[in-house]
């Protein structure tokens, strides 16, 4: 049951196969099970779970089932959930119990889909390994001692590993993407402002987006049209015409024009997956798209400005966790003072710590015009390097990252390295383009995704080519061993 | 030596919105701590704050009023600091590009001059909640029921060369605010409020001296006072040789003296930077076009009227449309003696503002109402009663004893015109006062008076004086 997809599973429901309370129960008891292995989940919210269950298959019954009426997913533990702990994998936020639903959340809620829990995550969504968790790091699933990547690591590695057949991510320099590539799954990180931010708990506002992640594109499309949609509590949420994203599921690909980022294919890209890239653009080739060579020149600057930008925000954004009102406070603080740092200095783990650090910095009186202004003049520059390309491309592809999964540990004593896994997302977050990663390979029996760049709002043009993809490979239907 | 005064303020006024500026919780003053604040004003993680309309719609009026240019793109900005009645650790303001540009008011002194002072600029933020330091047993209590309210921070050019100078126009900013409906003016409630930049230079500097920032006056009173003490301050510092720190100060109203607060070292870096979570805030002229299209009548606009209309001086014309309560009233009781607005505004500004006054009324609250006065000046014009017994009338009003009319008719006020009856009684008075209508014949003409002293002390001063004093002659004569 665990092996099929989302449209398989809702299929099934739809048809009597299986109901709800089955389903909901069978992923339950793979979590039990099974997590101890991965840590991919925070909370197991099962009596939830089963309760929507239970309405799912009664509006079933009452023959008011929508789409993915039934169909249980999980959230990364960024979105807000209303009666049940919402921990942004925060020591800070252990105690958080959300009185409210995020917009995503509510959504869902509408769809009818069972929640089966609250996935791991990097703290405050900081981090490309899913090791910053204060509930400890997540094991990727095709390789225990190896990092799953992040900070969507708990998502990536529930559904990699059948213990959900869907999950909520957010993808803030490529928290959705890379973790997708490590796990051998397909994610999708929309157009900014396609998912509503209300409830998601901020780390970089400008940059952050919440999106799917499942195991085919065609299931990524199924949960963005449930996810995506205008939200007036958040003023930079898109007011766009609503849109079935599966609608190109099959369109030819004969002719169309794919961009190679001349910059993305540089030093620093593992051979394993150099080559599993050129196999996919060889794929494609015989699927009669034409590929074009682009230049992205400013990409080069994604990482640095980056870094000032996402931690500027970030500053700002975390400097309502003080201990007043909610959320970790220290033990008898002795005045205001030590309240504040005490409770912060507890509440935060050491890489949440650095980045509001260097944020501040880059705030501060005198630094401002050489970092945040400056970050920003090229930011544009590097959302105009795309707008260029897709004057002559339809899509880009690029590998999602330059390594397979690494070992635990690996990188976390040097924070440069490990912010250099994120090389080939970054750009996009700070474009606001829509990009997924899609499993493409295999290097020394490690997943290698492919990343696939839209323009605004091209998501279904870009589901429909990663479809065509799935529909011609079999990468992401392999399941690591043990969890089969 | 002589010294110069140079003053600027920065006045926050609370726009009278229904729903904070950010979230959809209630404004209104006066609830049970926390009541009033919704996850937003709670700053819970994973909030949003969405503009308020009609908050912005407010900043316009008030741009357009003080003449200024209206920005078509501005921007939101986060300013950082941490307070725990401050619950996102930052405020929510506008820093390089505010709503309202550079606007000028004109300002009355008591000499009858006037000056220009100008608005450097307006703009939108966000208020704090309120930190609660009694009942809480050496702890710190926090409501944030005011967090989210609109402020609009009016910020003047350092214009200001006296304590009243600078009362003038923090009283003619509340005026038109009120004007505007824009804000309820309440002083003590904390819906408006100013800080004042002081700062002393000798006569005839162009350089400005160092100032310093008097937080959070809530009374034209204490910025009065504020300020006379701060001047006084800074020249003895001067004076004796010294200089003046640049920090932020505070009145204590107790013992009328300013006390340092911060100095600029330990002042905070906010760290201003555009708000990611708000896009800019683009106006569209067809909107400012509308909001000047609602525009009530300004002011000076008024107060130019009333001077042509009802031929005021530009003194009363001034007093009375001070507040926009004032001059309704007047314009009531002037409409109700067509042609003499000079008697209505005597009225209003004499004993209507002196009873009002001695009882510490606001004039929307008088127990004489626009019309029940107006219904008085008019039995002075139709000469059923003299100015006189009009006082006197009036005084009965004022303590309820029912409208003009009633009062005349039951204390028998109502005022002599037969002159029949009026001749008999001069007769009498000639006939009692042989002596007195002797020298009066022969000469000492300032007699008149006792003659009409005693008609009228005979009549229980209800005698017409005009008639009293044109049949006198006659029969003097």
């Amino acid at each position: 049951m665990h092996d099929k997809t989302i449209a398989e599973l809702a299929a099934d429901l739809r048809d009597g196969k299986v109901s709800s309370v089955e389903l909901t129960g069978h992923y339950l008891r793979r979590i039990e099970s099974l997590d101890n292995r991965l840590n991919s989940l925070i909370t197991v919210t099962a009596e939830q779970a089963l309760e929507t269950a239970r309405a799912a298959d009664a509006a079933r019954a009452r023959g008011e089932a929508g789409p993915l009426t039934g169909v249980p997913i999980v959230h990364k533990d960024i979105f807000c959930t209303d009666g049940v702990r919402t921990s942004c994998g925060s020591r800070m936020l252990d105690n958080f119990i959300s009185p409210y639903d995020a917009g995503v959340v509510e959504r869902f809620k509408a769809a009818g889909c069972p929640v089966l829990g609250k996935t791991n995550m990097d703290e405050f969504a900081m981090g490309s390994s899913n090791e910053t968790s204060y509930y400890g790091p997540v094991n990727n699933p095709w390789d225990t001692q190896r990092v799953p990547g992040g900070s969507s690591g708990g998502s990536a590695a529930a559904v990699a590993a059948r213990l959900a057949p869907g999950a909520t991510g957010t993808d803030t320099g490529g928290s959705i993407r890379q973790p997708a590539a490590l796990t051998g799954i397909t994610g999708l990180k929309p157009t900014y402002g396609r998912v509503s931010r209300w409830g998601m708990i901020a780390f970089a506002s400008s940059l952050d987006q919440g999106g799917p992640m499942a195991r085919t594109a065609e299931d990524c499309g199924l949960m963005l049209n449930v996810m995506a949609g205008f939200d007036e509590r958040d003023s930079t949420s898109l007011e766009r015409p609503a849109e079935d994203f599966n609608a190109r599921l099959n369109t030819t690909l004969k002719g169309l024009r794919i961009g190679l980022p001349r910059e993305f294919f540089g030093e620093g890209m593992d051979p394993g997956v150099a080559r599993v890239i050129d196999e996919a653009i060889d794929f494609y080739k015989k699927l009669g798209a034409e590929f074009v060579e682009v230049a992205l020149p400013h990409s080069g600057l994604s990482v640095p400005v980056y870094y000032v930008v996402a931690p500027a925000e970030c500053s700002s954004n975390l400097a309502r966790f003080d201990g007043v009102r909610y959320g970790y406070r220290c033990e008898d603080p002795k005045d205001l003072m030590d309240l504040y740092m005490r409770s912060r200095g507890e509440g935060f783990g050491p890489e949440v710590q650095r980045r509001i650090m260097v944020g501040t910095y880059a705030l501060s009186a005198g630094y401002f015009d050489a970092y945040y202004l400056k970050a920003q003049k090229i930011r544009r520059l590097i959302a105009d390097d795309f707008r260029q390309a897709f004057e002559q491309v339809d899509v880009i592809l690029a590998p999602t990252t330059p390594t397979t999964a690494f070992r635990l540990g690996e990188k976390t004593a040097d924070p440069v390295t490990m912010y250099l896994s994120d090389v080939y997302t970054i750009a996009v977050n700070l474009a606001g383009l829509p990009a997924m990663s899609l499993p493409a390979g295999f290097s020394q029996g490690l997943p290698v995704g492919m990343q696939l760049i839209g323009n605004y709002f091209d998501e279904a043009r870009l589901l429909g080519v990663a479809h065509q993809y799935q529909l011609g490979t079999e990468w992401h239907q392999m399941a690591p061993a043990g969890f089969e | 030596m002589e010294w110069e005064t140079v003053i600027g303020l920065e006045i926050h006024a609370q726009l009278s919105t229904k729903s904070k500026i950010f979230s959809g919780a209630s404004t209104a003053y006066g609830a049970e701590p926390n009541t009033q604040a919704c996850a937003v004003d709670l700053g819970l993680p994973g909030v949003l704050p969405v503009l308020n309309r009609e908050a912005v719609g407010m900043a316009v009026r008030f741009g357009l009023a003080i003449g200024a240019p209206i920005a078509p793109r501005s921007i939101f900005a986060r300013k950082n600091y941490f307070y725990p009645d401050l619950p996102k650790g930052y405020q929510i303001s506008q820093y390089e590009l505010p709503v309202v540009g550079r606007g000028q008011v004109e300002i009355e002194l008591e000499d009858g001059e006037s000056r220009t002072i100008g608005v450097t600029r307006a703009h939108l933020e966000e208020d704090a909640g309120k930190s609660l330091h009694e009942d809480y047993h050496g702890m710190t209590g926090v409501d944030l029921n005011r967090a989210g309210t609109p402020l609009l921070e009016i910020v003047s050019e350092p214009d200001m060369r006296s304590a009243r100078e600078a009362v003038a126009y923090m009283k003619k900013i509340h005026a038109l605010v009120r004007y505007l409906e824009i804000c309820d003016g309440n002083m003590q409630e904390g819906s408006f409020r100013c800080d004042a930049n002081v700062s002393v230079r000798r006569k005839g500097t162009e350089k400005f001296g160092t100032r310093a920032e008097i937080k959070n006056l809530n009374s034209f009173r204490f910025l009065e006072r504020a300020i006379n003490f701060e001047v006084e301050r800074q020249i003895d510092i001067l004076e004796g040789g010294g200089a003046v720190v640049q920090e932020t100060r505070l009145f204590d109203p107790d013992k009328g003296e300013t006390r340092s607060m911060r100095s600029k070292e330990e002042a905070n870096d906010y760290r201003y930077f555009p708000d990611p979570d708000l896009l800019p805030l683009d106006i569209e002229p067809a909107f400012i076009e509308q909001v000047r299209g609602s525009l009530p009548e300004l002011p000076d606009e008024k107060k130019h009227r009333f001077m042509s209309d009802h031929g005021l001086s530009a003194y009363d014309a001034g007093v009375l449309t001070a507040s926009r309560e004032m001059a309704e009233y007047f314009e009531q009781v002037a409409a109700a003696v067509e042609g003499q607005a000079k008697l209505a505004a005597n009225w209003v500004m004499g004993e209507l503002a002196g009873a009002l006054n001695r009882e510490g009324r606001e004039i929307t609250d008088s127990p004489v109402s626009a019309e029940a006065l107006g219904g008085l000046l008019r039995r002075i014009q139709d000469n059923t009663i003299s100015g006189k017994i009009a006082k006197e009338v009036f005084e009965a009003m004022w303590a309820g004893e029912g409208d003009a009319d009633q009062v005349i008719e039951h204390k028998g006020l109502k005022q002599i015109t037969d002159t029949g009856a009026i001749e008999q009684v001069i007769d009498q008075v000639i006939a009692d006062n042989p002596s007195q209508l002797e020298q009066y014949r022969s000469g000492k003409d300032k007699l008149f008076g006792f003659f009409v002293g005693q008609v009228m002390k005979r009549t229980g001063g209800k005698a017409n004086p005009a008639q009293v004093n044109d049949l006198l002659k006659q029969k003097l004569s």
